[in-house]
């Protein structure tokens, strides 16, 4: 460990604020880019099969 | 070793195949990604000494050089997809390039903005106009132009040709980055990592610097695994294979 203290590792000797605001920032870059395919997986899902329901429908009702 | 080549292009060439093998592939990038990124950043953060000018702002090195990195190879790989499609009509090339597009420009704004937090303490200012900086801001806008026309036309195949023609005009633009910090006077430090020649950094800062970088292609390849398997299922969506595959779900 190169700090002393965890007080020292957060202050990151006057640059904490730059530090850890990149490294925040990241987390947030990153997660939302792992959550956005997930997100559009699930949707495509439901539309399509709202879409094969509907489709099937109008099928056995023709 | 040519012949296998060319029977895994003429497999990455079918959709089916592609989403089958990828949700085996899959976890081999996505857990290795985690590892190097936590193992990374820890290391970086945390064990790594602090730089004798610039004391523990440095640290941004850990993010700010593999996003930079990442965001200039990801242009360069949508720009070959975007070739292999304008040239073979490979569909899958131009789903893959779709897929790198906003991957890229999300790891291309990283490097911005962590650069520009990291210019303040630095530098005493967050952005001045100088070569590099102008350069890799000009590669986010040719993100954004890549991503707007790769939905801007009629059709999807001229909309993919559309995105695969400018991103490769983009490219221009790549080697300026690299060189920009020698071309030109810049307030950018040189490069850090050189291929060629032994790389100015003392080891026990280099090795997690290393580490994040495997860590954000790692962390790349299995986002654009998750993306290309959704562009395959939104252009495949009429096709029996997968209508079967949804109806499954539910």
């Amino acid at each position: 460990m190169f700090f002393d203290s965890f007080a020292e590792f957060i202050a990151m000797g006057k640059h904490g604020f730059y530090v850890w605001l990149c490294y925040g920032i990241t987390a947030l870059v990153i997660i939302a880019n792992i959550l956005a395919p997930i997100r559009q997986r699930k949707k495509l899902f439901e539309q399509q099969a709202r879409l094969q329901r509907r489709e099937k429908k109008n099928a056995s009702e023709a | 070793m040519w012949e296998a080549l060319k029977r895994l292009y003429h497999r990455m060439g079918s959709p089916k195949w592609f989403y089958e093998i990828s949700a085996r592939w899959l976890p081999w990038f996505a857990i290795p990604a985690a590892l190097c990124l936590i193992v990374g950043t820890v290391w970086g953060l945390a064990f790594a000494p602090a730089d004798y000018q610039q004391g523990n702002s440095f640290r941004i090195i850990y993010i700010h050089v593999p996003a930079a990195i990442l965001a200039q190879g990801a242009y360069a790989m949508m720009a070959i997809a975007g070739g292999i499609f304008l040239i073979w009509r490979m569909k899958m090339a131009a789903w893959v390039a779709a897929a790198i597009a906003p991957i890229g420009a999300s790891f291309c704004f990283l490097a911005l903005i962590t650069g520009a937090i990291w210019g303040k303490p630095t530098w005493g200012t967050w952005w001045v106009w100088d070569a590099r900086l102008t350069s890799m801001l000009l590669l986010l806008f040719l993100y954004f132009g890549v991503m707007a026309l790769q939905k801007a036309m009629e059709t999807d195949d001229t909309s993919a040709k559309a995105g695969a023609i400018l991103s490769l005009v983009g490219l221009v633009n790549i080697p300026i980055i690299k060189y920009s910090v020698e071309w030109w006077n810049t307030l950018h430090q040189p490069a850090t990592l050189k291929l060629t020649e032994e790389s100015t950094m003392a080891m026990e800062m280099l090795i997690p610097l290393l580490i994040m970088i495997v860590g954000f292609y790692l962390l790349f390849a299995t986002l654009i695994f998750m993306r290309t398997r959704n562009e395959v299922l939104w252009h495949e969506r009429k096709k029996s294979w997968v209508k079967k595959l949804i109806e499954a779900e539910k």
